[in-house]
């Protein structure tokens, strides 16, 4: 497929939708968004990019086997219920720690995000996964 | 510390690979190391329980089930785990001497201490359902190993019958402690243990006995279960003298010592646990009459050693527990010995037929020394260890009548008799069969001598000075199986009574038997010895593959309309018959106050899911599909779950791609369903459509439990830092779930990868090749 039209837009796309991805993730948590629906946009991207570019293309700029993205996700999302039971608390427990920033209010982190995180991961690498192995069927 | 010791195990067992890249051939004595150093623990601790000071632990683990990371070490958790401690580093040394560099020592290591650890576990656990835990993980760590050379179908087999066997039994094991949990009120084996009187007079009691006996003597290869441990002496022999004749075998005789304060003392406790010991134990002998091979003979005088113990534990007087501790000591260090010389006899000479050896104490003298301590002790020829044990064994059964002390005297015998055939024959007494040896055959390396020079040292050591461990760890296991503070004296020499003359009785029969070994043999081999649910085992393990055969033929057909319909109308009928049951329901109150959008959104949907099922080529299809689906999406944005909505229209944007990918290799749209077909499809679409929308609005009507809604929007912020409800719910009110579905996710893409990636590699041109061949293979 190599519609001069789509290839423009997908560049000028991939970098937007990428970005919106990562920002859909770090509000997920006040606002919508989310891990899983992040995951999903950044496929996105990847998928249209390889529609327009061809799937080799598509997996040089990704550097990352999205096989390797899922592992990383899955161990990450696990790995964070081992952290609270290294506290002696119920596996999974969300623990916070703030971080005052002045006139700004404060910034709160917790694990949740690491575990939005490895869900992010993971669904982009599923994701990417399936799109390329049916893109690659010869 | 209790606790380091038992994790530790599991903490060797992950870095042995990486330890035996670097030690190689050295690796046994580096891994030993840990088991040494747990040993002097063990020991370390043993005077402090004298003084009533018993280490016990606990971290909570789950609360609501009952469940905690309870250990406790009192004397009989300590009986074993000294055994399981100290020949764990002597099977470690050994076996980097047996497998020299030929075999893959890395995963060998990482399974032996992973089996260390569990039965470490096992001994130690204060918790029915831990106990239950490691006990599995011994089961599965003794099935890598016997399977431990893989590419030899037998050692195959026997690795899956030991795994089934033992893993049945424990599955009714568990059941059994469920049960004793719910009588007893607790798991903690501790509080359990005095409740002996509540138990014993419950209307379950029985069901809960029957269903512990029979996890413990599937793992203890008591009759009728005894057949899985012949086959699993496949194993390298390391294994089999540490798993299959010094430890994991023994987990089953623990368990009933341990259990007997609180499930012994009936009429049918001392008939099922000492009458199958005492079969097991003639049992075990008489089979071993027909062997040749010095592993398999070991192995029968295993299961006959492992009946005595029970028979011991079946009996249960002080004098029989007595007994049961020291026989349990005695049987390790003597048996241990013995496996490890036939494993270094089996490594010099390649051969392990009785017939065929003889002579061998000139050119394998350390072994030979070893194993005639060994078989002494065994033997019970007085002032060795197996003597002393043997003595109180026959006391305890003599105390309970004739009938008990002739099967103990009959048990001991046919063990005097497999003593010097393994452990006197093959060293003293020339061959009867004449092989030209294919080389010299030398003495084994340092690394084989050590545990068979130890272990049979020991045999005569603790014969001389009983008192050494009588002090220490029989008081203090007699004291923890008893539940009473016991004194015991043990010497090496009770003078001459009735006892001591059985044992001379027992020791001047066996050799008997063994002179007329030869005749004996003739005859054995023309009546075979066969007995067991060996062939019943074989039968409902073909029927479980046949019939697996059958419903995946009939199931699994390949045909994806068929698989849908199948889940489709399975569907139905579940909801359809809950509605039925259910009566109908009230409808809820329909308000038909709508907004012009949302009708215009409905009428999209419905136009479009026309669209799709009359669609005359796919990409049509997909297109109206994908609509419809934005519709939906739309609606959720309406009614406030934007979250969803998002999520909702990215997926449908991502169908359509995916769609559109596999349908480029796709061959040309054609309708090939008869009409018949294409209406039965169409009837059965209707009728889930309809059960749904009818389904929907029942449910929205129905509240059975009270909503959870306000618990997520009351404890969103405060608990969880978070506003938006959604988010948080599934990142952490039910992160469980999440992680569960991102596994499902992972699972899935990995599927879909392997099956395409598959496809791909047989149309390459090696792949080509293999394909051919395999088609070639198929026609001849």
């Amino acid at each position: 497929m190599t519609s001069l039209i789509l290839r423009t837009m997908v560049r000028l796309l991939l970098p937007l939708l990428l970005m919106f991805s990562v920002f859909l993730l770090l509000r997920g948590h006040n606002e919508p968004g989310g891990g899983f629906v992040g995951g999903l946009m950044a496929a996105t991207g990847f998928a249209l990019f390889s529609i327009a570019f061809g799937s080799e293309t598509a997996r040089r700029i990704l550097r990352i086997d999205p096989l390797a993205l899922i592992g990383v996700g899955l161990s990450l999302a696990l790995l964070t219920g081992l952290i609270t039971l290294g506290l002696n608390q119920p596996f999974l427990t969300g623990i916070w720690f703030k971080f005052p920033l002045g006139s700004f209010g404060k910034l709160e982190l917790g694990t949740p995000l690491l575990f939005d995180l490895g869900v992010y991961l993971t669904v982009w690498g599923v994701t990417l996964t399936i799109v390329f192995a049916l893109e690659e069927v010869k | 510390m209790l606790i380091v010791a038992v994790i530790s195990g599991f903490g060797l067992a992950f870095l042995a690979p990486t330890i035996c890249r670097f030690a190689k051939q050295k690796s046994g004595w580096w891994l030993a190391i840990l088991p040494v150093f747990l040993t002097l623990y063990f020991l370390t601790l043993l005077p402090g329980l004298a003084s009533g000071q018993i280490p016990a632990l606990s971290y909570e683990w789950s609360k609501e089930l009952g469940l905690t990371f309870a250990f406790r070490a009192d004397g009989l958790s300590l009986a074993f785990a000294l055994l399981v401690s100290g020949i764990g580093a002597l099977v470690a040394i050994y076996a980097s001497g047996y497998f020299g560099n030929k075999a893959p020592i890395g995963r060998f290591y990482l399974w032996l201490f992973f089996f260390m650890a569990s039965m470490l576990g096992v001994v130690f656990s204060d918790n029915l359902i831990l106990l239950f835990v490691f006990w599995e993980l011994t089961s599965l760590s003794s099935f890598m190993l016997i399977g431990f050379e893989q590419e030899r179908e037998e050692a195959r087999a026997a690795a899956i019958q030991a795994l089934l066997v033992t893993g049945s039994g424990g599955l009714v094991m568990l059941a059994g402690f469920v049960l004793l949990g719910q009588i007893g009120g607790t798991l903690e084996l501790s509080a359990l243990l005095l409740k002996g009187e509540s138990v014993s007079t419950h209307p379950l009691y029985l069901a809960v006995l029957i269903l512990i006996l029979i996890g413990a003597f599937t793992k203890s290869a008591q009759v009728p279960f005894h057949f899985w441990l012949p086959n699993a002496m496949q194993a390298p022999t390391p294994v089999s003298t540490y798993l299959h004749a010094a430890t994991m075998v023994k987990a089953g005789v623990y368990l009933l010592a341990r259990l007997s304060l609180v499930l012994g003392g009936s009429s049918f406790w001392f008939w099922a646990v000492g009458g199958i010991g005492a079969l097991t134990m003639i049992l075990g002998g008489y089979l071993a009459f027909s062997q040749t091979d010095l592993k398999r003979y070991l192995a029968y005088s295993t299961i006959s050693a492992l009946g005595s113990l029970v028979m011991a534990i079946g009996i249960g007087s002080e004098t029989a527990l007595k007994a049961m501790v020291l026989f349990l000591l005695a049987h390790g260090l003597y048996k241990g010995t013995l496996f490890l010389v036939t494993g270094a006899i089996d490594h010099e000479c390649k051969t392990r037929d009785v017939r065929e050896l003889g002579g061998l104490w000139r050119s394998m003298p350390y072994n030979a020394a070893g194993s005639t301590l060994a078989a002494l002790s065994m033997a019970g020829v007085p002032l060795f260890f197996g003597f002393v044990a043997k003595e109180y064994l026959y006391e305890a059964a003599y105390k309970v009548g004739a009938f008990w002390i002739s099967l103990a005297i009959i048990g001991a015998l046919l063990n005097v008799f497999i003593a010097f055939r393994v452990g006197i024959e093959p060293f003293w007494l020339p061959s009867q069969i004449e092989v030209k040896p294919s080389k010299h055959v030398h003495e084994a390396p340092w690394s084989m001598r050590i545990g068979p020079l130890i272990l049979g040292g020991l045999s005569l050591l603790l014969g001389l000075f009983p008192q050494i461990l009588g002090r220490s760890i029989v008081s203090s296991a007699l004291t923890a199986a008893l539940g009473r503070p016991v004194e015991v004296k043990l010497a090496a020499w009770h003078g001459v009574n009735d006892i001591f003359l059985l044992s001379l009785l027992t020791l001047g029969l066996g050799v008997g038997l063994f002179a007329v070994r030869q005749d004996l043999q003739r005859i054995a081999e023309k009546v075979s010895l066969r007995w067991g649910l060996d062939g019943l085992y074989k039968r409902s393990l073909d029927f479980l593959f046949t019939l697996a055969g059958f419903q995946t033929r009939t199931l699994q057909h390949g045909y994806l309309r068929y698989y849908l319909i199948t889940i489709i109308v399975a569907v139905v009928a579940i909801t359809a018959g809950g509605l039925w049951r259910w009566g109908g329901g009230t409808l809820p109150y329909l308000s038909w106050d709508i907004y012009f959008y949302e009708l215009g959104i409905a009428v999209i949907i419905v136009l479009s899911a026309f669209m799709a099922t009359l669609s005359r080529s796919r990409l049509g299809a997909v297109a109206a599909l994908g609509v419809a689906g934005y519709g939906v999406a739309s609606i959720y944005l309406l009614f406030g779950a934007p979250d969803l909505a998002m999520t909702q229209f990215l997926i449908e944007s991502l169908t359509v791609v995916l769609f559109v990918l596999a349908f480029y290799h796709l061959p040309n749209f054609a309708q090939l369903t008869p009409k018949r077909e294409r209406l039965r499809d169409v009837f059965i679409a209707l009728i889930t459509g309809g059960l749904m929308t009818i389904f929907v609005f029942v449910a929205s009507g129905i509240q059975i439990h009270p909503t959870i809604s306000p618990f997520f929007v009351e404890n969103s912020l405060p608990l969880a830092h978070g506003r938006n409800i959604v988010n948080v719910i599934l990142v952490d009110f039910r992160g469980l779930d999440t992680l569960g579905e991102i596994t499902v996710l992972a699972i899935a893409g990995l599927g879909v990868f392997a099956l395409l990636k598959l496809r791909l590699d047989l149309r390459t041109a090696k792949g080509k090749k293999s394909a051919e061949e395999i088609a070639k293979g198929g026609d001849q």
